[in-house]
Parts: C-alpha cells; structure tokens; sequence
C-alpha cells in the first residue's frame, strides 16, 4: 500500500535520514523502533509531508510521487487518506472533543454536520470518549486527550493511520488505555505505522518491526523473529538492553 | 464650592455627556472597528509570510509608530488639502485612529497568534484542512483570545486618544468643555468634570473587559 524508498533529510548540518526505505501492506501493523534521535520522527513526519524530504520517492496506492517536489494538491489528496496521532495529541484547544472530531469531515471533506456527528460519535465510542461530546480538551487527562485524537484520526476513514510516539507524553497510569484502543484498532485491521518506545506493543500488536538508528534502517522483520532470533549486533544489543532494564 | 460653580457644572454635565455619546463613542467604536480589521490582515500577512505583502506591513507599523498621532492628525486634516484631498474633520479622525491604532494592534495580534502552538497547524493539515481553514477556524479564535486584554486595553486608550480630534474641530468631548470654559472661565471644575466622564466611559469598558475575558475563559481556558 505505502513504499518509500531511499528517504533523505538534514536539518542544518544533521542528517536525520540517510537514505531510509520502508514498506507498509495493507493491514499492518508496523512498529519503527530505536534510540532517540535515531530518525524515526523524521521519517513519519516526511512520510505525511510535515517535512519535505529532500530525496525519495512513494508509492501510495499505486500511484508514484517524488517526495521532495511533490505538488501541494498531491499532499492534500494523500493526506485525506491517512490520519497522524501526535506525541502531544495536538486536539483543536477551541473546539470541543465532538468538534475536534466532526472539524476534517465537516471542513475537508464537506460531510453534512448530522452525518459528520453520526461518524464522529461511533468513532468515539469506540475510544470510550462519547461521554465527553461537549468538553474542552482542557479539560480531559492526557489519556483522555490522545483517545480522542484517535477518534479524529479513525472518523475519516483513513487508509492508515501514523502514529508517533503516542503514549510518550502520557502518565504511566494512562498508557493503558490508550494502548488498549490501539490494540483493539490492530485486530480489527486498520492498518497502522507505529513510531514507538512500548516494547509490549511492538511485541504483541505490531506485525513487523522496523529497527532505526542514526538515520538507517538497521533491521526489518516480522516482530516475532526480531525479539526472538534478531539478524543484527546492534539489533540484539538494543533488546538485551531492554530485556535487563524490565529485570 | 459657591453655588454658580455648582450651577455651571449641572448645566454643563448633560451637554458634554451628550458631546460624549453623540461624537466621543461613535468616534472610538468606528476607529476601533477599521483597527480591528487592519490589525488582523496586517498580523495575518506577516504570520504567514507573505513574500511583498509583510515588508510593507512591516514599513506601515514603523512609520505610524514612530510618528505622533498628533502629526498625522494634522497631516490629514490641514495638510492634505492642499494636494487637492479634502476629508471632514470626523472621517478624518476615524481614518487617523483607526490606520494608527491598528498598527499598534497589529503587532498584539502577531504575537497572539505566535503564541498558538505549532501543533495546531499541523492537526490542522493531518485531518486534511487548508492553510486558510486551518487559519480561519482554530488558529485566530486562539489567537484573539490571548489578544483581547490588550486589545480592550487598546479600546480604553482610543477613548481616551478621540480628544485629540479637537484639535481637528471635531465637536468631542474635549472641544464641548472649552467652548463652555471659553465662556465661563471654571477651567479647573470644568475639567475635572470631563475627566470624572471620560473614567465612567473607561470603567464601564473595564467591566466589559472582564465580562468578555470570563466569557472566553467558559470555552475551556486553552492553556
């Protein structure tokens, strides 16, 4: 469904990417694992353009774009069939949760406001956020923040839906919940890109593993051989170092 | 105080109250209104860097801010005529307040909307919205809530700045009280009195002000 190949980015004089290629088939469930600073932000962001790489090329649905000159109108039309779930959620600070959800249907994609509510209240029902139709994010935990920014993403239908780092800003306590909905999207096929630093998750949701540092991929496999049999030194010293940090 | 004090001042209070309602707060509501709307295209354009458009924003606030209001007032009013342009005097205040206070306006405005955090524009993108969806429906309502204290501070002082359009015959407040102490030399009642109007103008705004401010605040406090 998505192939990108060959992703480059430097910021100043740091190159986050060197050149990254990744494959993502309908109903995956991908987990991009690896240090900090090892490009994996930088890829999700250029993979949904809110950076503009500055080489490669992706094919999303059968069509082929370059992804450092792609055109604005290629952005948008690829945009309304993914969504992004933020580290920090980012949910719309003046609007309330049924309208941070109803806001990409009703001004995007032009849905009627009672079909748009329709769909955002069954999207978050599904998150166990439907009781909130009328707070304020200022109002809603951290937790509760990022199960909405779900619904947002699942109420326009995406054909996959990125992740970045969604439980890093959270409490321990929250984490949870909002791994719960994940866990729950996954077995119902959505497909998913997943930048993360939850090992359970990587483990037992994700499907395969991309293994990232200093702007490489280092190692992909399906997630059961990369913890189980890991090809790579580095990849085996990265989950025994885990493995003795939960000891 | 004697009596023909007292007397002066009961039969001037209505007259300059009246000045007031009739000139002093048409003048500042419509000045403040055109200010609004400068001051929100001017932040915009520079907000969103528009290559052109943000050096002459950028050359309109330098030049009205650092030049009296006193001046332009005056450039307006006594001086364009002679290249032909001949504004009255109250159109020509409106036109001075407004391009003047705007500046200062527009440069409260950028800030306020600086303050938006980036990640709203970006939400904005990811769930398939334009710039000027983006714009329009999240990051100004942000923004003109962090921006209202300053901007009824910016009201209150253009209440205040309307007196200097009697030095361009506009009938205001300031000019009624000497035409009356030109007849009746009580210069300190008299303006002691249009000053005591002038702070209830400003305390009702004060009470607007924080109406207004707990108002936003029930739409879920942002920050």
């Amino acid at each position: 469904m998505i192939d990108v190949r060959n992703v480059t980015k430097t910021f100043e004089d740091f190159e986050a990417l060197k050149g990254v290629s990744l494959q993502v088939e309908k109903g995956d469930v991908v987990a991009i694992l690896g240090p900090s600073g090892s490009g994996k932000t930088t890829l999700l962001r250029c993979i949904n353009f809110l950076e503009i790489a500055d080489s490669g090329t992706m094919v999303f649905d059968d069509e082929t774009y370059d992804m450092h000159s792609i055109s604005k109108k290629d952005i948008s039309r690829i945009r309304r069939k993914t969504a992004f779930v933020f580290q920090n959620y980012n949910l719309f600070l003046n609007k309330t949760v049924l309208q941070n959800v109803t806001e990409g249907l009703i001004i995007a994609r032009k849905v009627h406001k009672e079909e748009a509510e329709k769909k955002a209240i069954a999207a978050l029902e599904k998150v166990g956020m439907a009781d909130r139709l009328d707070s304020f994010p200022s109002q809603l935990s951290g937790g509760q923040q990022q199960r909405v920014a779900i619904a947002r993403a699942l109420a326009t239908d995406p054909e996959i839906i990125y992740f970045d780092e969604p439980t890093s800003a959270l409490d321990p306590e929250l984490i949870g919940e909002v791994l719960a909905v994940m866990r729950d999207l996954a077995n119902e096929g959505m497909t998913m890109l997943v930048v993360t630093h939850e090992m359970n998750f990587a483990r037992n949701v994700s499907n395969k593993v991309i293994f990232m540092e200093n702007g490489q991929v280092i190692e992909t496999s399906d997630s059961k051989s990369f913890f189980e049999n890991p090809k790579e030194e580095r990849t085996k010293l990265f989950i025994q170092t885990i493995q003795s940090g939960r000891e | 105080m004697d009596e023909r004090v007292l007397q002066i001042l009961i039969d001037s209070f209505m007259k300059i109250l009246m000045a007031g309602i009739r000139v002093t707060i048409p003048l500042a509501v419509l000045s403040f209104f055109f200010a609004l709307i400068i001051s929100i295209v001017v932040a915009v354009i520079q907000y969103a860097d528009i290559k052109g458009l943000k050096q002459i924003c950028r050359f309109y606030i330098w030049i009205i801010r650092g030049t009296p209001l006193l001046v332009q007032l005056y450039l307006v009013f006594y001086g364009l005529p002679s290249v032909g342009i001949v504004l009255p005097a109250f159109p020509a205040a409106v036109l001075c307040f407004a391009i003047n206070e705007g500046a200062y306006m527009a440069e409260s405005m950028r800030a306020a909307l600086e303050a938006v955090p980036k990640g709203q524009l970006e939400a904005g993108y990811c769930v398939g919205m334009s710039y000027w969806q983006i714009m329009r429906r999240i990051i100004l309502p942000q923004a003109f809530r962090t921006a209202f204290p300053s901007l009824s501070n910016s009201f209150i002082a253009m209440i205040k700045s309307t007196s200097m359009a009697s030095t361009i015959t506009v009938s205001e407040m300031i000019r009624q009280t000497q035409i009356i102490n030109g007849r009746v030399y009580q210069s300190l009642a008299l303006y002691l009195e249009v000053g005591f109007i002038y702070l209830m103008f400003c305390t009702v705004l004060t009470w607007l002000q924080s109406y207004g401010e707990k108002k936003l605040n029930a739409y879920g406090g942002a920050k």
